[in-house]
Formats: structure tokens, C-alpha cells, sequence
């Protein structure tokens, strides 16, 4: 059974749709994302789970128990806000200290549950220092001390790495998911960086305009994309039109002077999406989709070029390995291996 | 920014001056050594000043204000950061209509105040008395205490409180000891403004004071009416030095363009 | 005051019924202590009074076409309204500028001023008015005497107890308010599009004329407003230095209820006073709303 179950959950605000229908099952001990850009429900159904949003419809179950009943209060959820929103008039140690305090832990041990949980995350020796005077990086280590320090049976992450610098973000991401995996706990991050997500989730759930999109792993939703949505979204993507043409023999699929084995099931016009980094150059003469590079940006370890095909403009990466690369205005044509592409019915967006 | 071009700092000298010259002449004129209104000019005496122990009834007209100030501002407090809160954290319909009603005493000329309290106080039969006097003194600093209040309980970070609750804390452990906090410059400030408004308030005190219950400005105000000696003006000098003082104080906790603006440009 | 108490929005909008246990208390002070008192102030109005009977509690219009037919009710309300006008078109013209050039000035000069010109408003009007009598009251006035015994004037410039002199000490004492409506109106003020202005090559009065004026009238007019009935309604500066014979409306409604002792008439001037200044100063909320909207949305 899972652990923390969201059954249908909706929620309207008078005409506005916020989330709708959304039906995700967690593991306990698992990490899940909730990915999209702003305005697609990702922080009203993170609102919903601690419980400072009423649910329209639907249900939210944490261990088999219904939240409805349960007031925000007494849900024991472990919460990291994007502001951190620690107490700005108590030290560290007393902001950690406060949730073990609510729950009438003798102060003994509150106080060494509060070291041994900031030296967890990096933070010994910082017990007595204020909020305003430390960098975002420790207040948001100080946050997630609080979170964590109460043996939550979920932890909930609304967008945490957003307000530090790219560098310290990386490191972060690499720390988070280490004590995650010490510690087992049910995790459910809410964010709009895709990388984040693939990065520290065991599973994403790609929402857009308050629905759900694709729920997979990190690999699925990017290699197996069911959206054009979820493959913008997630990483670039280069998108085709073609058609599937049946005549004697095999149906076969076909776009500009390129054709493949139609895949089973599909007929009519259809849309090809296929990654840039699965994208690679054969010369002019070769079999593929005719094209002409029109900028080539070198980005250390990768080259990125735009090239205008003959089914319109097309990005392809290559990994910098020290070969010839072709230059700008040079005619080439652009092959990939058929598995690598995603083949969707209808003419996609534009 | 460019700077202030010379004409512009005449212009602002000459307006400094007319601001600063009745309040300056009031001070100087409270130190003169002669029985009549006139500047110190053959040296300053304190007669004026100790002249006033001899005046119970501005002793006690002192006395009366203070307290007044105190004890309103300290009630208006006791219904405003409630009503604070309430307004600041949520959203609800006539959230609009009723802060306008909260502070409307602002609009209300205090001349239409007094005479409506007089009214109404001489109909319940306690016209004259402290307390009916405080009540009315609540009424018209409530909009000062509320709108510095208000000014600190939307400018406070929401989620600080989700996130006490989220650890557990009930409504009374979320005010003491994270909203109130939080607040509390606000509050403070709330306090000290309305006092002061309290104690230089005259047009609607002067229809409720009966002898007893009156206040400093209402016993100046009544004995100007009869004539002017340098008795009133040191005692005017009194007050305004422990105005200035309280000036002071209120600038350096919190910035007097945030209190009397509601918000402040020196980036605090 | 009305421009400058917007209520800011909560942050997370929790929408939803009004938190009653944390209004009521206040609501109900309100409406017992305000709301109450004033329907009452309003039926007085309606009252009748004799100088032996008292008042009686009847529903005439007795006072209300008192003050409608005898021409001294007209005078005095003109006064009144005269009066305001003056101080505010006195303290717009001096105080505008004087708010545009505090903002310029740096720290710690800016600071210093703010607190000078900002801070009367916590002395009592009484101290503040009783400076302007002791100024140019008469004979003894301070600045009378130094200009006499200077032999610069013959004879003292008369202050006390004319209109000018209430028009200038009430200029004095409302200043701060107009100060402050523009100064919160200048910080909403980009500073670099002056910088823009002269960079396209306009002329400092071309510069005031059409970009600064127009920025700042917003908070001219509602520092206007707030200046106006706030003169209007004014009691302590007219009584003291206009005297008994210069009657505003306050100290009418004053002198009738506690010389006179004809409650409903006094409460009669008070009610129109207010009447006239709502309706002044909705409808020139409602222009300046209109006229000013596209500017600052």
C-alpha cells in the first residue's frame, strides 16, 4: 500500500482550476518532484498535503488516514519554504528546537537532537547565531535542520535551491539527496528547474496548468516523453512533421528525403521529436535529413548548432571530442537512430 | 541624484525658518527673566518654568494627559492588533470596507467627534468622568495604532508562521511567541504615535473636559482665551521639549517617515 | 490621509470568510462608541430648543432652515471655506517644492529636515498657534516690536484676530500634512527618468513644467484634501487667533454648545461641516482616481 496517497485531489478557486484530478501514489522512503512552470499547481498541491489549502475534491491519505481531519498542526509534515521563513528572532538552535518543543521533548535531549540534526547538515557550531546573520546557504541548511529534526513522515520542499547562486545549488542538490537516502524519509520537492528534478528524484510528476502530464522516472519522462509539453519542457527537443505513407509493402514513415518503418499503429500526418545531443552529422552526400548549419556557439564541453532543415529549424549538440566539427553555412545531413525518436500523432505545435 | 542648486536652498532655508520660527520663539520667550512677553534678551531666567509649580491646575492638567495618553493608547492596542491580524491575513469580503470603517475616525473632523460624544456621554449620564473621556481619546488614536500595526503584519513574511504551525504550535503559541515578536516595532511604534495624538488632541477634548478631567492642551487652550503671559509659553516649552524627546526616541527605534508615512526611503 | 492608507494585499490570499473573533472587539467599539454617537448627533440636529425649555426631543427642521435663511450662516460657512482654501493653496505652492528639494538632499541632511518639518505635527497646535500670537500679536508681537522700534513700520501689521492671520498660522500648522503627500508620492517616483528628460536634451523648466508637476499632482491633490478639511474643520488655531468675533465653523458649533447652550443648532453646523466635507472629499477622490489612474496602475 502506499504511503502517501493523493486520490483525485482538486482544487478550484471560484472559476480558476488550480489543480485537477490528480492521482499519485508514493512509496514510503520515496523521492518524488513535482515539476512545472509557475502557475501549474505545483505549490497549491504542496499546500494541500501540509494542509493550509482546502482540497474542492478528492482525497489525501498518509498511511492509510484520511488528512482531511487532521489539522495542519498536528500532520507532523517536516516543510522547507522557498524563504526558508525561519524565526528571524531565535537563534538556529531555537528555530531547530522549536517543533521538538511543541512536542514537549525534555530539553536535554532537545539539545542534542538539535547538534547531532545541524552538524547533519553542515552547520556545527552555528547553534547560537541569528538568522540574519548568515549566508542563504546555511539559512536554507538551518530551514531543512527544522524540517528534518522531527522525524517527519514526509518532507515537503517548496522550491528551496531557487534562491541560491547556480554553484552552491549544484553542491546542495548533491548534499539533499545523500541525507535523504540516510534517512529514508518520503520526500515530495516542488520545483521548476528540470535538471533539479532529474537530478533527486526517483520519480517526477510533470504538471502543467493544474494537470498531470506524465509521472515516471527521471529517464522516462526523458527519453519517453508522452506530451509535447513534457518533451519541451524537460530538456530541448527538436520536433518534425511527417506522415506515414502505406503502400506496397510495409507502411513507412516519411519526412522530407528521410523514411523509416512506420512504428505499429500509426497512420496520417504525425510528429517527430527526437533530442539534439541524438542528433548527429553525416556528410552531404549521405541518407538523411538535408540541412545547412547557420550558427555554431562552442559552449566548452559541447558545440550547439542551429541548422534550418528542409522540415524547418532543428538544434543539435555534440560533445566536445576534439574532432572537426562542421562549420557555419556548411551543407550537412542530420541522422539519428530510430529508437531515438519519439513518434506522436497530429502536426504537434508549432 | 543631482543636488539642491543655491535658489533651491534659499527657498528650503527661508521654509525651515518659517517652520521652526513660532515654535523657536515659544521656547526663547518661555525663558525671559521679565513679567511681561518678551524675548530674553538680557539673559535667560527659569522663573517662568518654576512659576508653573504654582499653577496646580497645569500640574495636574499634566498629570491628566499622561495618563490618558498612556492608558488610551494601551486600549486602542488591546483592539487593534487583533483587528490587525485579521485584516493582514486574510482576504475576505468588506476586508476593504471595514479597514475604511477602522479608520475613519481620520476623516471625521474631531469637532463633529466631540460634539457627538458629548451627545451621547450626556445621555448615558457620564458626561465629564475619565472614563468617558478615555473612551473617546481610544476612538481617535485607534486609527494610528491600527495602521502601524497593519503596516507590520503584512510586511511580515507569511510563511514563517505556516511554518511554526507546520512544527506544531497552536493559535496562542503562534502569537507569543512568533507573530507578537514579529510585530512588536510595529506595535511599540503604534503605541507612541498614538499617545502622542492623545495628548496633543484639543478640538474634541475641549467639549468633554469638565474641571478635573482636563487635559494640558485644554487648559492651555483656556487660558490663552484669556490672555497671554509667559506662564503659558513656558509650559508650552515643556511640552514641546518632551515631544521632541519622544521624537527622538521614535526616530531612532523605527524611523519617523515610516511612522508618520507608513513606510520609510532610508532603507531600513 | 486617504491616499496614503491603501490596504496593502495579504501575501498568500487565503480567501475565505472574515477571522469575526479577531474583528468583533473592534467592531463593536465602533459601532457603539462611533456609528452610535454620530446617528444621535444627526437626530439632534433635528431637535428643538428653547432658552428655558432646553432641548426637545421632537423631529423639526427648525435649524436646518435657521442656518438655510439668515445670512450670518452664510457668511461664516464662506469664511470657513474661504479660509481652508487659502491655507491649502498656500501650503500646495510652498510645500511641494519644499518636498522635491528635501528628496533630493543626501543623508544625513535629509534625515534632519524630515524629522524638522515632520516633527510640529507631534506638538500640540496649541504651543504651535500660541507662537504665531506671540510673532504678530499687536502691540507686543516679537516681530511687530522689531520692526516698529526698527522703524521699518509705524504701526503694527495687523494679524491677530483678521483672516490673514488664521490663514497663515493655518497655513503653518497643515504644511507638514502637504509635505508628506508629496514626499510619499516622490518615492514612488522613478529618479532616473529626470536622468532621461535631460539626456533628450530638456531644459530644467521643461523638465519641472512636464515631468516633475505631472508625477508629482497626485500627491498635491491628496495632500490638498487632507489640508482642506482639516482647515476646514479647524477649532484651537481660528479660536486663538481669530478671536471670539471670527467665527469658523467650529468654533460656532463651540460657542453654541457651550456659551449658548443650544445643542441642536450646534449640532446642525457640525453635521452640514461634515456633510460638505465628505462630499468634497469623495468626489475629489473619485477625479483624482479617474484622472491619475493610467499614470500609476
Amino acid at each position: 500500500m502506499s504511503f502517501l496517497e493523493l486520490d483525485s485531489v482538486s482544487k478550484r478557486f471560484g472559476d480558476h482550476v488550480a489543480v485537477e484530478d490528480l492521482r499519485l501514489s508514493v512509496a514510503k522512503g520515496e523521492f518524488i518532484s513535482l515539476l512545472g512552470p509557475s502557475g501549474c499547481g505545483k505549490t497549491t498541491t504542496l499546500q494541500m498535503i501540509a494542509g493550509f489549502v482546502d482540497l474542492t475534491s478528492g482525497a489525501i491519505r498518509l498511511n492509510g488516514r484520511d488528512l482531511a481531519s487532521v489539522r495542519p498542526a498536528k500532520r507532523g509534515l517536516g516543510i522547507v519554504f522557498q524563504s526558508y521563513a525561519l524565526f528571524p528572532h531565535m537563534t538556529a538552535a531555537e528555530n531547530v528546537a522549536f517543533g521538538l518543543e511543541m512536542r514537549g521533548v525534555p530539553r536535554s535531549e532537545r539539545e542534542t537532537r538539535v547538534r547531532d540534526v545541524l552538524a547533519m547538515v553542515g552547520l556545527a557550531g552555528y547553534e547560537g547565531r541569528h538568522p540574519r546573520r548568515m549566508s542563504g546557504g546555511q539559512q536554507q541548511r538551518v530551514a531543512l535542520a527544522r524540517a528534518l529534526v522531527i522525524k517527519p513522515d514526509v518532507l515537503l520542499l517548496d522550491e528551496p535551491l531557487s534562491n541560491l547562486d547556480a554553484k552552491l545549488r549544484e553542491g546542495m542538490q548533491i548534499e539533499l539527496r545523500q541525507i535523504q537516502r540516510n534517512l529514508g524519509t518520503t520526500t515530495v520537492l516542488v520545483t521548476h528547474d528540470q535538471t533539479e528534478a532529474m537530478a533527486l528524484s526517483d520519480r517526477i510528476v510533470v504538471m502543467n496548468a493544474g494537470r498531470v502530464e506524465q509521472i515516471g522516472t527521471p529517464q522516462e519522462t526523458y527519453e519517453r516523453p508522452a506530451s509535447a509539453f513534457v518533451s519541451q519542457f524537460l530538456g530541448k527537443t527538436n520536433e518534425f512533421r511527417a506522415h506515414v505513407e502505406a503502400g506496397s509493402g510495409a507502411p513507412r514513415l516519411v519526412a522530407g528525403s528521410c523514411a523509416w518503418p512506420a512504428p505499429a499503429g500509426a497512420t496520417g500526418t504525425v510528429t517527430i521529436s527526437v533530442r539534439p545531443e541524438k542528433v548527429g552529422f553525416a556528410g552531404d552526400g549521405a541518407s538523411g535529413l538535408e540541412a545547412r548549419v547557420t550558427t555554431r556557439i562552442f559552449q566548452g564541453n559541447h558545440w550547439l548548432f542551429q541548422c534550418e532543415t528542409e522540415c524547418g529549424p532543428a538544434v543539435v549538440i555534440r560533445q566536445n571530442s576534439g574532432e572537426p566539427q562542421p562549420a557555419e553555412g556548411e551543407g550537412v545531413r542530420l541522422v539519428w537512430r530510430a529508437q531515438d525518436m519519439v513518434v506522436r500523432p497530429g502536426a504537434g505545435a508549432p | 541624484m543631482s543636488r539642491n542648486g543655491p535658489l533651491a536652498l534659499v527657498f528650503h532655508t527661508l521654509f525651515v525658518v518659517f517652520m521652526a520660527a513660532p515654535i523657536v520663539v515659544v521656547c526663547l520667550v518661555a525663558f525671559t527673566p521679565e513679567g511681561y512677553l518678551s524675548l530674553p534678551v538680557n539673559g535667560f531666567s527659569l522663573r517662568w518654568f518654576r512659576a508653573i509649580a504654582r499653577y496646580p491646575e497645569f500640574v495636574n492638567a499634566f498629570w491628566v494627559s499622561l495618563w490618558l495618553g498612556a492608558v488610551s493608547s494601551l486600549i486602542a492596542l488591546l483592539f487593534a492588533v487583533p483587528a490587525a491580524l485579521g485584516i493582514a491575513r486574510h482576504q475576505f469580503r468588506g476586508r476593504e470596507a471595514l479597514s475604511a470603517l477602522f479608520l475613519s475616525p481620520l476623516m471625521i473632523p474631531h469637532v463633529v467627534l466631540g460634539i457627538a460624544f458629548l451627545r451621547f456621554f450626556t445621555q448615558i449620564g457620564v458626561s465629564g468622568t475619565f472614563p468617558a473621556l478615555l473612551v473617546a481619546h481610544v476612538v481617535v488614536v485607534f486609527p494610528f495604532a491600527l495602521r502601524l500595526t497593519l503596516a507590520a503584519a503584512t510586511g511580515m513574511d507569511r510563511s514563517i508562521e505556516m511554518a511554526a504551525v507546520s512544527l506544531g504550535a497552536d493559535n496562542w503559541t503562534l502569537f507569543r511567541r512568533v507573530t507578537l515578536p514579529l510585530i512588536l516595532p510595529g506595535v511599540v511604534s503604534g503605541w507612541a504615535l498614538a499617545f502622542i495624538q492623545s495628548f496633543d488632541e484639543v478640538t474634541m477634548t475641549v467639549f468633554l473636559a469638565a474641571p478635573g478631567t482636563e487635559t494640558l492642551p485644554v487648559r492651555m487652550f483656556l487660558y490663552i482665551q484669556d490672555n497671554i503671559d509667559p506662564l503659558v509659553t513656558s509650559v508650552s516649552a515643556s511640552v514641546i521639549a518632551i515631544t521632541m524627546l519622544a521624537l527622538i526616541v521614535l526616530d531612532r527605534l523605527y524611523g519617523l517617515d515610516r511612522v508618520l508615512a507608513g513606510h520609510s526611503d532610508r532603507g531600513r | 490621509m486617504t491616499a496614503a492608507v491603501a490596504i496593502p494585499a495579504p501575501a498568500a490570499a487565503a480567501r475565505g470568510r472574515a477571522p469575526w473573533p479577531l474583528l468583533v472587539p473592534a467592531l463593536a467599539l465602533f459601532v457603539a462608541v462611533v456609528i452610535i454617537p454620530l446617528v444621535l448627533t444627526v437626530l439632534l440636529s433635528f431637535h428643538d430648543w428653547g432658552q428655558y425649555k432646553g432641548i426637545e426631543p421632537v423631529l423639526i427642521l427648525k435649524n436646518w432652515q435657521e442656518i438655510w435663511s439668515d445670512s450670518y450662516f452664510h457668511e461664516m460657512f464662506a469664511r470657513t471655506f474661504r479660509i481652508a482654501a487659502l491655507a491649502t493653496l498656500i501650503t500646495a505652492v510652498f510645500g511641494a517644492p519644499e518636498a522635491y528639494i528635501l528628496n533630493r538632499m543626501r543623508a544625513p541632511w535629509k534625515g534632519i529636515f524630515l524629522l524638522v518639518i515632520l516633527g510640529p505635527l507631534l506638538i500640540s497646535v496649541v504651543a504651535r498657534t500660541l507662537g504665531w500670537a506671540l510673532l504678530f500679536g499687536g502691540q507686543n508681537g516679537i516681530v511687530n516690536k522689531g520692526l516698529m522700534s526698527a522703524g521699518v513700520i509705524s504701526s503694527p501689521i495687523p494679524f491677530m484676530f483678521t483672516e490673514t492671520g488664521v490663514v497663515i498660522a493655518l497655513a503653518h500648522v497643515m504644511m507638514p500634512f502637504m509635505v508628506l503627500s508629496v514626499w510619499a508620492a516622490l518615492q514612488r517616483v522613478d529618479p532616473q527618468i529626470e536622468n532621461a528628460a535631460v539626456s533628450l536634451g530638456a531644459g530644467p523648466l521643461t523638465i519641472t513644467r512636464r515631468i516633475i508637476l505631472p508625477q508629482i499632482m497626485p500627491g498635491v491633490l491628496s495632500g490638498a484634501i487632507i489640508v482642506f478639511s482639516l482647515s476646514a474643520s479647524a477649532f484651537a488655531t481660528p479660536a486663538i487667533i481669530g478671536g471670539r468675533r471670527l467665527k469658523v465653523a467650529a468654533t460656532l458649533a463651540y460657542d453654541e454648545f457651550l456659551n449658548t447652550l443650544n445643542w441642536p443648532l450646534g449640532a446642525a453646523v457640525a453635521v452640514l461641516l461634515l456633510l460638505a466635507l465628505v462630499l468634497i472629499v469623495v468626489s475629489s477622490n473619485a477625479l483624482i482616481e479617474r484622472r491619475y489612474a493610467e499614470v500609476f496602475r
